[in-house]
C-alpha cells in the first residue's frame, strides 16, 4: 500500500482490494472504504472546484457533515450528483467524478473567479445583473440573458438526463422505542430498552454501528471502544424485538412521534439481487424516541481556511483510527478547546509528525499541555493562524500571536510547513430533528453551543446530542433514557460502565474567527456556498442583520449540507458584528430533511400513471366497437364510435342524428347514484333540493337542482322514489364524490336527528340511456314483466322489469330532449341487458352514441352540466329558478337572492348560433364591438359549442351579462388565442323543440 | 398526525378530509338574518390553540368528527362522533349552542318562522 496508510488498525479489511475510477483514473482502496478514505489513502487531496470561486477542495470531513467533497456517482448513464465522498463506499467498479470543473479538476479555467473576488461577494448577481430601466435588456431581461452562463460557470454537479431504472419503496413501521444514532449512547439506549422487552428500531447512517467509539481510541471496560461497539451491535442484532437499520437516516421528525428515515440499501453495493430497492423510505411511528444523533465538529474561520489539507481535527482522527488513513505526514493543530488534543495524540500514535499545536487561549488546562508535550508539537499558545499557503494542497500556515480578550492579533508572524491542519472550533450538538420536533434550540454559553429545546413531542436526549461529550457520561444516559423510554425507573443491569480516555473538558473558547487587521485570502464559513466571513459582514452593512435575512442574502447554509458546519461559526461573526451575544442573534429552526433524500425514495412505487381507473361494466364492449375512449374524472367514457373515415364532427353528427331520427344508446353507467334511505328521507331531500320531494309518488323521478349554502347552483340530477322510504338519487358523474360528502355533512352535523341514511351505489348500478323517436319500439320488444307504453310508463314514470332473465328498473327521463329511458340493472348484468337492447334495437337502426353527440344533443336542448353550473352561476342565472320552493326553507333558500346574486349584469345562459358557418370554441369571449387582436370589453363566454344536426349549423351555450335581454341581438366571437373571430346571433337557450313535445310524446 | 376514529381506531389523517370550524352555528333556516348567514358562511374561527373542529373520515366510515385540536402542536385532546355533539375537551373554546335538531318540516312552515338572536361573538 501507499505510505499513507497505517500499517495496521481501523475497520477496513486489508486482504480485501477494491479497484474504483474517480475522474476517469482507476484507484485501489480495501473493503470497508469510504470513497474519502480511499482517495486519501492514495495521495488524492484535491476532490472538487467550490460553488462560485472554483477554488480547489478537498476532504474537510469525514461523515454527513461534508461541505466541499462532493462527487457525481455514475450507474449506466443514471447521474447521481452532490455526494459527499464521505458517505460513498467504495465497490468494484465506482465510478465516481469531480464536480465543477472544466476541463479538468486540476485546471479549471473557471478558476479565473478567484481574482475577480471582491466582485463577488454577497448579492453579487443580484446587484450585477438587474438590467437597465428602458431599453430591450431592461428589468429582469439582462438576468435572463445572463443566467444561462452564469448557471454554467456556478454550481455543482449536473444531473443525468437519462431516467433512473433503480426500484425504490418506502415501508411503515411502528415500534416502542425509536433510537437514532447508534453511537455510545445509542447502543446503550437501544439495549436498555430491548431488555425491558419493547419493540425497539435502532437507525444508524453509517454501515457500521459504534459512533465514536470506532475511533476515538478509548477503552470501554478493557476493551478498545471498536471492540466494545461491535459487541454491543452483536448482541443488540441477536434480540427478537430490536430491528437495527444501518445506513438509515432518520431525515424527519413530524407530529405525533412520526419520523421519517431512508434506507440506502443498494448504493454500495456493486450490483443488486432482482427486486430488491436502491433505496427504502421509511415512516416510522414510534411511542418514544431516543435522539442520540451526536454532535458535529465546527471549524474555525480564518483566512485561507479551505486549502486542500486543511479539515476537522475529529475527521483526522476518525480518517487515521477507523479506516487506518493518514491525512498528511506533518500535520498541526489549531483548536480552541480540549478535547480536540486527542486528535493529535491519535495522529502522533498512528505515526504522524505532529509539528504544532496552536491554541488560543491564553490560560491551558494541564491535559493540555500534557498532550502538547506528548505530541511532541510546538504549542503556541494564546496564537492564531492568520493564513495558509499553498496552491491546490495545504504548504504551510502562518501563526501570529492572539488576544482572546480583544478577539485581536498582533505581533510577529511565523511560518511552518506542515500538509495537513486540523481544525477544532468545539461541537455542536445534532439537534436538527429535535429542532424539528417543535421547540426553539438553547443556546449553552460554558459549550458554546446550541443545546436540545427542552422536548416538545415524545422524544429524550442521550450523549453527545445533550452535550454531554464524555463517553462514560453518553452511555449512562443512554442506558437511562432507554429505559425510561420502555417505561422502567432504571436500566434492569446498571452497569456502571468505566471508560479510559483522553479526559479533556470539551468547553471552548468563544472564538469562532480570527479576523486578523488588513488580511489577505478569503476566510470561509460555509464553504458548500462559498460564504465567507467578509459577506456575512456586508450583509450586516447592507442592512441584512437578522438571522433569516442573513441566510438569504448570502445564502449561508443553504447548499445541501445544510450549514452543518457553518451554521455557529456565521451566527458567531454576525453577533461580533452586531456586539450582541449569539443567542440574541438567534438561529434558525431546522427543517427536514436532515441530509438530502432522493426523490425516488419519496416517490416509490408512485410515479407514472398513478391515477385508477373506473371502468363501466360495457366498458370492453366500446373498446371493441372502436370508440374512442375519454377520460371524465377517473372514468373512460367512449367519445365516439367512428367509423373509417370519419372526423370527430362527422361521427358525433351522425350519431346524434340518429337519436333524433330513430334511436340511440349511451352509458349512463357513470352518473352518481346515491340511495337516500330511512323514514326522513323525504323529509331530507326536501332540505337539500330547492324543490319538493316528499310529495313525490312513489315510481315517479323528478328532476331537482341543489344550492351550497351560499346560494349558488351545486348540483342537478334526478332521484327517483322507489318506496315510501327508499329514494334513488343521480347525480353529475363529475359531482358524485362532492354530493355524497355534503349529504353526509348535513346529516352528521347540521340534522342528526333525521332518520335517513346514505348509501354512494354507483358502482352497484349500469345504467343505458336510449333515445329517440322509436326508443319505445325497442324496449317493448325486450322489456318483460312490465308494461312500456305511454299510459304505463309516462314521462318521470319508473317500472320495473326483465330484460332476457336480468331485473332492470327503467325510468322515461331525457337528457336528449327526445323520448328516451334510462334503463339501469345491476352492474353485473350491464353487458348482459346492453347486449340484449342492441339486439332488440338492430330491426330499429339502434347507434350506439358517445359524449359528443350526448353533448350535441344537450347543447340543442339547453339542458345544463358542469359546465355552466361552474360555482358562480345561479338558478336564475340558468334559468332554473322555477325550481326554488317557496314553500319549504332549503340549503340556499336564504341566501340566494343576496344583493350580487340577483345583480344586474350578471352572466345568464343563452343560445349562440354561428352566423359565419365556422365552428365555435369553448371558452371563447363574447363582444359586442369586434376589434381583431383586442381581447377586451368581454360580455361574456361560451361554455359549450357544437355542430347541430337539427339545426344544421354551429351553435352554442353561453354565459353572457344580462343575455335574457339580449336575444335576438348579434354579437361577435373573440378569441385571440385561437384566431378566431365572427359575428354570432344570441337566442334562447331552448335552440330546439322548446316545447318539450318530442319527450313527452 | 393520527386522529383516534371512535369507529376505526388511530388512523392517519391522510385517510381525513378538514371540515373546518366546528364552533359556527347554523341559523335557524327560516332566517332572514343575512347578518347571521353571513356569520356561518364564511366567518370562521382561527384559534392559536386548542380549537373545535370537523373532519370528515372519508378514508374510512365516513363519519364526520368532532375533534379538539392544538393548533400549535397538532395534539388531538377529544374526538368524538359530530352526531354525538360531545362537550368538548376542558381548555377548548365552549361550543355554542347546537344547531336545531330538525328543520322545520315543509308543511309545518305556513306561519311566520320566529327570527333567530344573532350568534356573533366567533371573532
Amino acid at each position: 500500500m501507499t505510505g499513507r496508510r497505517t500499517v495496521s488498525g481501523g475497520r477496513i479489511d486489508r486482504r480485501r482490494q477494491i479497484s474504483f475510477i474517480f475522474d476517469g483514473k482507476s484507484y485501489s482502496g480495501l473493503a470497508g472504504d469510504t470513497l474519502a478514505s480511499a482517495l486519501l489513502a492514495s495521495g488524492v487531496k484535491l476532490f472538487g472546484r467550490s460553488f462560485k470561486y472554483h477554488r480547489p477542495r478537498g476532504v474537510f470531513s469525514a461523515g454527513v457533515d461534508e461541505p466541499n467533497a462532493l462527487v457525481t456517482i455514475l450507474r449506466g448513464a443514471v447521474r447521481e450528483p452532490n455526494i459527499p465522498a464521505t458517505q460513498v463506499e467504495i465497490f468494484e467498479g465506482l465510478i465516481a467524478e469531480s464536480q465543477n470543473r472544466f476541463p479538468s479538476l486540476a485546471f479549471d479555467v473557471h478558476a479565473v473567479n478567484q481574482l475577480g473576488g471582491k466582485l463577488l461577494g454577497a448579492g453579487f448577481y443580484y446587484k450585477t445583473f438587474m438590467g437597465p430601466v428602458i431599453g430591450p435588456l431592461k428589468g429582469t431581461r439582462f438576468w435572463m440573458f445572463c443566467e444561462h452562463f452564469i448557471r454554467r460557470s456556478a454550481g455543482l454537479g449536473s444531473a443525468g438526463r437519462e431516467p433512473d431504472k433503480a426500484r425504490y419503496e418506502r415501508i411503515n413501521a411502528f415500534c416502542d422505542v425509536l433510537v437514532v444514532g447508534a453511537g455510545p449512547a445509542g447502543l446503550a439506549a437501544a439495549r436498555a430498552a430491548a431488555e425491558a422487552g419493547d419493540r425497539v428500531i435502532l437507525a444508524e447512517i453509517d454501515p457500521v454501528l459504534g459512533g465514536s467509539a470506532k475511533w476515538s481510541g478509548e477503552t470501554i471496560d478493557g476493551a478498545p471502544a471498536s471492540d466494545w461497539a461491535a459487541e454491543q451491535a452483536g448482541a443488540l442484532s441477536d434480540l427478537p424485538n430490536v430491528r437495527v437499520l444501518p445506513r438509515t437516516t432518520v431525515w424527519g421528525y413530524y407530529d405525533g412521534n412520526t419520523l421519517a428515515a431512508i434506507e440506502r440499501v443498494g448504493d454500495h453495493k456493486a450490483a443488486q439481487p432482482p427486486g430488491e430497492p436502491r433505496h427504502r423510505n421509511w415512516t416510522i411511528r414510534a411511542r418514544k424516541v431516543v435522539l442520540a444523533t451526536g454532535a458535529l465538529e465546527r471549524p474555525i474561520v480564518f483566512p485561507g481556511n479551505d486549502r486542500p489539507g486543511v479539515m476537522l481535527a475529529s475527521a483526522a482522527q476518525r480518517f487515521a483510527v477507523e479506516f487506518g488513513v493518514l491525512v498528511g505526514s506533518e500535520v498541526a493543530l489549531f483548536t480552541n478547546n480540549d478535547a480536540a488534543y486527542a486528535a493529535a495524540l491519535a495522529m502522533k500514535q498512528a505515526g504522524v509528525t505532529v509539528a504544532a499545536i496552536i491554541d488560543v487561549r491564553p490560560d491551558l488546562s494541564d491535559d493540555a499541555t500534557t498532550a502538547a508535550r506528548q505530541c511532541g508539537a510546538r504549542h503556541f499558545v494564546a496564537s492564531a493562524i492568520v493564513g495558509t499557503d499553498g496552491g491546490k494542497k495545504l504548504k504551510g500556515i502562518r501563526i501570529q500571536p492572539f488576544n482572546l480578550a480583544t478577539n485581536a492579533t498582533s505581533g510577529d508572524v511565523q511560518t511552518i510547513a506542515i500538509d495537513a491542519l486540523l481544525v477544532s472550533g468545539g461541537w455542536s450538538p445534532a439537534m436538527h430533528l429535535a429542532s424539528q420536533a417543535g421547540a426553539k434550540a438553547q443556546w449553552d454559553d460554558h459549550l458554546q453551543a446550541f443545546l436540545p429545546p427542552r422536548p416538545a413531542q415524545d422524544w429524550a436526549g442521550a450523549g453527545a446530542f445533550n452535550g454531554s461529550f464524555s463517553t462514560a457520561t453518553a452511555i449512562a444516559e443512554g442506558m437511562l433514557a432507554g429505559a425510561e423510554a420502555a417505561g422502567a425507573k432504571r436500566a434492569r443491569n446498571p452497569k456502571a460502565v468505566s471508560v479510559d480516555t483522553f479526559a479533556a473538558d470539551a468547553a471552548p473558547a468563544p472564538v469562532l474567527e480570527i479576523h486578523p487587521a488588513g488580511a489577505k485570502g478569503k476566510a470561509f464559513v460555509d464553504f458548500q456556498h462559498d460564504v465567507t466571513a467578509d459577506d456575512v459582514r456586508l450583509a450586516r452593512t447592507e442592512g441584512f442583520v437578522s438571522v433569516e435575512h442573513l441566510k438569504r442574502y448570502t445564502t449561508l447554509g443553504m447548499a445541501t449540507d445544510q450549514g452543518k458546519s457553518s451554521n455557529v461559526p456565521g451566527l458567531a461573526i454576525m453577533a461580533a458584528e452586531l456586539g450582541k451575544a449569539i443567542p440574541e442573534v438567534g438561529t434558525t429552526r431546522f427543517r427536514p430533511p436532515y441530509t438530502p433524500v432522493s426523490a425516488g425514495s419519496l416517490a416509490a412505487e408512485r410515479y407514472g400513471d398513478i391515477f385508477p381507473d373506473r371502468l363501466t361494466p360495457m366498458h370492453d364492449w366500446h373498446v371493441a366497437q372502436g370508440a374512442e375512449m375519454m377520460p371524465a374524472g377517473l372514468w373512460h367514457r367512449p367519445r365516439i364510435y367512428g367509423q373509417p373515415g370519419e372526423t370527430i364532427e362527422q361521427a358525433y353528427v351522425r350519431e346524434a342524428r340518429a337519436v333524433r331520427e330513430g334511436v340511440g344508446i349511451v352509458d349512463v353507467s357513470t352518473l352518481g347514484k346515491i340511495a337516500v334511505q330511512g323514514p326522513d328521507a323525504g323529509e331530507f331531500l326536501d332540505h337539500v333540493y330547492t324543490n319538493l320531494f316528499s310529495t313525490l309518488p312513489i315510481g315517479k323521478a323528478r328532476y331537482g337542482l341543489m344550492l351550497r349554502e351560499e346560494g349558488i347552483a351545486f348540483d342537478d340530477g334526478t332521484t327517483w322514489r322507489l318506496s315510501e322510504n327508499e329514494f334513488l338519487m343521480t347525480t353529475t358523474t363529475a359531482n358524485a364524490g362532492k354530493v355524497m360528502q355534503h349529504l353526509e355533512y348535513y346529516l352528521d352535523v347540521i340534522w342528526p336527528g333525521l332518520r335517513v341514511h346514505v348509501t354512494s351505489v354507483t358502482d352497484q348500478w349500469g345504467g343505458a340511456a336510449i333515445g329517440g323517436p322509436k326508443s319505445r319500439d325497442v324496449l317493448a320488444a325486450c322489456v318483460t314483466g312490465a308494461k312500456v307504453d305511454n299510459e304505463s310508463l309516462p314521462f318521470m314514470g319508473i317500472v320495473k322489469g326483465e330484460i332476457e332473465g336480468a331485473p332492470v328498473m327503467i325510468c322515461r327521463l331525457s337528457f336528449s330532449g327526445e323520448r328516451a329511458y334510462e334503463v339501469y340493472c345491476g352492474a353485473g348484468h350491464g353487458q348482459h341487458v346492453w347486449d340484449a337492447l342492441m339486439r332488440a334495437g338492430k330491426p330499429f337502426g339502434i347507434v350506439a352514441y358517445g359524449m359528443e353527440a350526448l353533448g350535441a344533443l344537450r347543447i340543442e336542448k339547453g339542458h345544463v352540466t358542469g359546465a355552466e353550473i361552474d360555482g358562480r352561476t345561479t338558478a336564475h342565472d340558468l334559468h332554473l329558478d322555477w325550481m326554488l320552493s317557496k314553500k319549504k326553507p332549503y340549503i340556499g333558500s336564504q341566501t340566494k337572492d343576496r344583493e350580487g346574486l340577483i345583480a344586474e349584469g350578471r352572466l345568464q345562459l343563452v343560445g349562440l348560433l354561428s352566423l359565419d358557418n365556422q365552428a365555435l370554441n369553448g371558452g371563447a369571449h363574447v363582444v359586442e364591438q369586434l376589434t381583431e387582436g383586442e381581447p377586451r370589453n368581454s360580455i361574456g363566454h361560451l361554455t359549450a359549442c357544437c355542430y347541430s344536426p337539427a339545426l344544421n349549423r354551429y351553435v352554442a351555450l353561453a354565459l353572457i351579462k344580462d343575455g335574457s335581454s339580449r336575444i335576438g341581438r348579434r354579437a361577435y366571437i373573440s378569441d385571440p388565442l385561437r384566431d378566431r373571430y365572427g359575428p354570432v346571433e344570441i337566442v334562447s337557450h331552448h335552440m330546439f323543440d322548446p316545447e318539450g313535445t318530442r319527450m313527452h310524446g | 398526525m393520527l386522529i383516534s376514529c371512535p369507529y376505526c381506531g388511530p388512523r392517519d389523517v391522510a385517510e381525513f378530509i378538514y371540515q373546518g370550524d366546528a364552533n359556527r352555528v347554523r341559523p335557524n333556516p327560516m332566517s332572514q338574518d343575512i347578518g347571521a348567514w353571513n356569520e356561518y358562511i364564511y366567518d370562521r374561527l382561527n384559534i392559536a390553540g386548542d380549537q373545535n373542529e370537523f373532519w370528515l373520515h372519508s378514508g374510512g366510515c365516513r363519519s364526520h368528527l368532532f375533534v379538539v385540536r392544538n393548533t400549535l402542536t397538532h395534539k388531538i385532546s377529544h374526538v368524538s362522533l359530530a352526531r354525538d355533539r360531545l362537550a368538548p375537551a376542558a381548555g377548548a373554546a365552549p361550543l355554542k349552542a347546537a344547531a336545531p335538531a330538525r328543520m322545520p318540516a315543509a308543511k309545518r312552515v305556513a306561519k311566520p318562522a320566529p327570527k333567530t338572536a344573532k350568534s356573533r361573538g366567533a371573532k
